[in-house]
């Protein structure tokens, strides 16, 4: 007899199992690639999971133009090496308007991200649409279903979602309806770094610590990524050895004064964190509580 | 123990779950500073006149928050030294009972809250049966808010007399009460002081300590089929998730429902290749010969499976729309969809006493026993001997929600198979089978109104729709079923009673029918709406009489005038106009696309 499957094992069935259901259920799905360490490890699955065949559906990234420099270079070497189709849109009007961080707060992530989604999902057509969302993330993601059905416009109700009982999912739609999936709903922070580490799977270099430009802004560590980054009175660039726990646009990604340089590192470090991963977003800090459920329901992911 | 354990928090209203699992996390240091430093700037503004609530920790939704209750499921990760924990905090409400449901269908464990002050409620026993039902074996009682008690150890005995009795009914492979305060924390991580009278473990420790991986039993390989790959001519593979046993190279495998057999080539285990893969494993297996398999196929090692179209099984209705025998709809099992009709529904068991009562129909949150039956033979087993290939879904064709939940109790054979032979096919059967609602649109009035106008468009509209149809057309009727009739009085009331007969067969058949005649009479009306019954949708179609005559599509008014055509409706003959008519067009006010929308909305069709 073999022995019994581990805690990674469980979680890596159960995500290959999802992605599988999708492709054979749904008619036109696309997977959500951000670049960070979650779409990494989502992008690993869908090769294990169809293997030797390729995942069966392209990948979407959309870009804010406002992404980390080594995000950008990442994301281009991976789709070469891998072969993947991948999709690139921007919100071509919100880049015309001048829609940025730093004058448009909660607007920019409204018009160049969930803005941006939606008219990405309408242009190709996809009825299914795989994102990295973990229950542990955050409060509303922890109430949200793995098929989370979503309406002609996108949205969310939280107070009617399906029933979705052991691993029979519902995925009838009509036209114009869509699903956003989240194979790894089940996983966390920990579970996202240890199976990294044993699959040996390759993360954009930003999340290992490493001396960068930063400023000190409200208690958040930002990097100066290129020279659209707009200081604020009295604000000095200083070089510290930081490593960034979430990806995202630079101008709103807090990083963390770390030493954890390998992935053995990062492990260790994750595993004695006080804080959440999402401290370091600037965006959720932005509405206060309840803000992740607002854009949810307004067809954010 | 070491190992995951999934588990769920339930019961009924306010005896307070998420407040349990809050308290929980908070004194053993579980959760990160920020979420503490949040869930202390909450509770300031919260109803506890600022001590920490610790129910906000779970409560995600700002609908939960405003409203102090819990609406959907929460999900929430935790380690101790000892295990990893996930656990599932349901609503209590009665009207969320289905969203209970789906974190007991995903956990091995239920922690049931019961109030001490008010004891085992309705809704407490309903949530034991749905955790029994979805199957879990493992039960925890946290009698609580035993401060308000005053920690009395007989409320706690009573109480537990009656969980005891309750749970005569199951099989339970673990079971323990415990006297709690979710608010205090009594007897959540640590053993309280204030009940001495106790002599088990506080919660946390329990649920660390606990085995649930129960005595498995030398199940056989069992595989139902996801996907086949076939990226090139070289390589075809089965995909799917290995739900029971284990499989090595070279074993020769049956295909279900073909009972073919084929040798395994190769095999994949979450895309690597390997000589076995067992229960649990992402699976692609390359067979030595061509097959015919398909996605809903199983794959198993021994050929002992039922492949049939009939079985007997208990439900969770979870639809706001009523079950009734014969109606139509999606069934999931395993990997296979399929179309499946509820045949007879045998009982309803009372949630208080457990009682078998016979029903008319199921409501939601009802839990039933009925037989079902599928368009075409499916493989299946009983839930306690294959839960993967013993547990269902049904979606509601009309709206696609996921109406019930259910667990497979037999299959039944031919020659169980009483029920069918015993059941009339009704109109609700065939109707079922067209996923629609049979009804009749009757448009009546003045010649020249329109009335055939909408109806054609309507009946282009619904077909569109995937609806079925039929137009009766007052004058394509004269043609043929009705050549014999004039245009006395009385040939007009049989003229009319005839198109009424024949929607009514039509609605029988399951369709959906247009009729449009001037029906100028209203008793002929009424006539017509008592034997059509309540699918009976009368649309007056009102347009002036200038504007018809101005219309005259067919120069009937003008021959009526001239006199050659007697009792012409509107010239010398009367119509009466309906007094209460289901719906009222006005085809000189909105244009045929917007009344076809309004009927279409308004008769829900």
């Amino acid at each position: 007899m073999m022995e019994e499957l581990t805690h990674l094992d469980k979680l890596e069935a159960e995500a290959i199992y999802i992605l599988r259901e999708v492709a054979a259920e749904c008619e036109k799905p696309v997977m959500l690639y951000s670049i960070g360490k979650d779409s990494s490890v989502m992008l690993h699955l869908a090769q294990k999971a169809f293997y030797p065949e390729k995942p069966p559906f392209p990948f979407l990234h959309i870009d804010t133009t406002w992404k980390f420099k080594e995000m950008i270079a990442f994301r281009d070497r991976t789709a070469r090496e891998k072969g993947m189709e991948l999709l690139v849109y921007t919100n071509k009007d919100g880049l015309r308007q001048g829609i940025n961080p730093f004058d448009h707060g909660s607007a920019y992530t409204d018009i160049m991200k969930t803005q941006a989604l939606k008219q990405a999902l309408d242009k190709y057509g996809f009825t299914a649409a795989f994102g990295g969302g973990r229950r542990d993330e955050e409060k509303s993601r922890a109430k949200e279903r793995i098929f989370s059905f979503r309406n002609e416009a996108h949205a969310w109700d939280p107070k009617n979602q399906r029933p979705e009982m052991w691993n029979l999912y519902n995925t009838v739609l009509k036209k114009g309806e869509s699903m956003r999936v989240f194979p790894l709903s089940n996983w966390t922070e920990k579970d996202i770094w240890q199976y990294i580490c044993r699959e040996r799977i390759e993360i954009v270099p930003l999340y290992f610590a490493k001396e960068r430009p930063v400023v000190y802004r409200d208690g958040v560590i930002i990097m100066v990524d290129d020279e659209r980054m707009r200081l604020m009175p009295g604000e000095k660039i200083q070089m510290k050895k930081v490593r960034f726990r979430t990806l995202g646009c630079y101008p709103l990604t807090g990083a963390v004064e770390s030493d954890a340089e390998t992935l053995e590192d990062i492990v260790d470090e994750t595993l004695g964190a006080v804080s959440s991963e999402r401290t370091s977003r600037v965006i959720d800090k932005d509405a206060g509580s309840g803000s992740m459920e607002r854009r949810k329901r307004e067809g954010y992911f | 123990m070491s190992g995951l354990l999934k588990f769920i928090t339930c019961g009924s209203v306010d005896d307070g779950k998420s407040t349990l699992i809050g308290h929980m996390l908070y004194d053993a240091k579980l959760i990160y500073a920020d979420q503490k430093n949040s869930l202390i700037l909450d509770s300031r503004v919260g109803s506890r006149g600022g001590k920490v609530d610790y129910s906000l920790l779970l409560d995600g939704l700002m609908a939960e928050r405003e409203q102090g209750i819990t609406i959907d499921a929460a999900y929430r990760y935790f380690n101790t030294e000892k295990r990893s924990f996930i656990v599932a905090d349901t609503p209590g409400h009665e009207e969320y009972t289905r969203n209970m449901a789906v974190g007991a269908s995903f956990a091995d464990l239920a922690v049931i809250l019961v109030d001490a002050s008010k004891g085992l409620l309705s809704q407490t026993r309903r949530h034991v049966r749905i955790c029994a039902l979805m199957g879990i074996r493992h039960f925890v009682f946290a009698v609580n808010k035993m401060d308000l008690a005053g920690y009395q150890e007989k409320v706690f005995r009573a109480i537990a007399y009656d969980i005891e009795k309750l749970m005569l009914e199951f099989t339970s492979d673990s079971r323990a009460i415990m006297p709690v305060s979710a608010v205090e924390g009594d007897n959540i991580t640590e053993v309280s002081l204030k009940t001495p009278w106790y002599q088990g473990k506080p919660l946390l420790a329990y649920l660390e300590d606990i085995d649930v991986s129960g005595k498995k039993a030398d199940s056989t390989f069992v595989m139902p089929i996801q996907r086949v790959s076939r990226p090139h001519a070289e390589f075809r593979g089965f995909q799917g998730q290995a739900a029971g046993g284990s499989l090595q190279t070279g074993d020769t495998v049956f295909i279900l429902p073909s009972h073919e057999t084929a040798k395994v080539n190769k095999l994949l285990a979450a895309g690597r290749e390997t000589g076995e893969v067992t229960a649990g494993q992402a699976v692609t297996v390359v067979l030595d010969r061509e097959t015919d398999i398909s996605r809903g196929c199983v794959l198993v090692k021994e050929d002992h499976f039922p492949v049939c179209r009939l079985f007997r099984a208990n439900l969770l209705w979870m639809d706001d729309t009523e079950l009734v025998e014969g109606r139509n709809y999606l069934m999931k099992l395993g990997t296979k969809v399929v179309p499946a009709t509820v045949l007879k529904l045998h009982y309803r068991t009372d949630v208080n006493t457990g009682d078998r009562i016979p029903p008319k129909y199921g409501r939601k949150n009802d839990i039933l026993n009925c037989d079902i039956s599928l368009s075409e033979k499916v493989v299946l087993n009983s839930f306690e001997n294959c839960p993967e290939l013993g547990r269902f879904i049904l979606i509601n064709r009309v709206t696609d929600m996921t109406s019930a939940c259910g667990t497979i109790c037999h299959p039944l054979r031919r020659s169980d198979n009483l029920t069918w032979q015993n059941l009339d096919v009704t109109r609700e059967i065939r109707a079922g089978g067209l996923n629609q609602k049979p009804c009749t649109i009757w448009f009546t009035g003045l010649s020249g109104a329109g009335k055939s106008t909408i109806a054609n468009a309507l009946e282009k509209a619904l077909v569109s729709m995937g609806r079925h149809t039929m137009l009766l057309d007052g004058d394509n009727v004269r043609m043929g079923l009705n050549r014999d009739l004039g245009f006395s009085e009385r040939d007009r009331v049989e003229n009319i009673r005839r198109i009424a007969e024949t929607a009514k067969l039509m609605n029988d058949a399951g369709l959906i029918v247009l009729a449009a005649a001037i029906s100028p009479f209203s008793s002929d009306r009424k006539n017509a709406r008592a034997i059509i019954g309540g699918v009976f949708f009368e649309v007056y179609v009102d347009t002036s009489l200038e504007e018809c005559e101005q219309r005259d599509v067919k120069g009937l008014y003008k021959k009526a005038r001239l006199g050659k055509l007697p009792n012409f409706t509107g010239v010398d003959s009367p119509y009466e106009i309906p007094e209460n008519p289901e719906l009222t067009v006005f085809t000189e006010r909105n244009s045929v696309e917007e009344i076809v929308e309004l009927i279409i909305q308004r008769a829900g069709l």
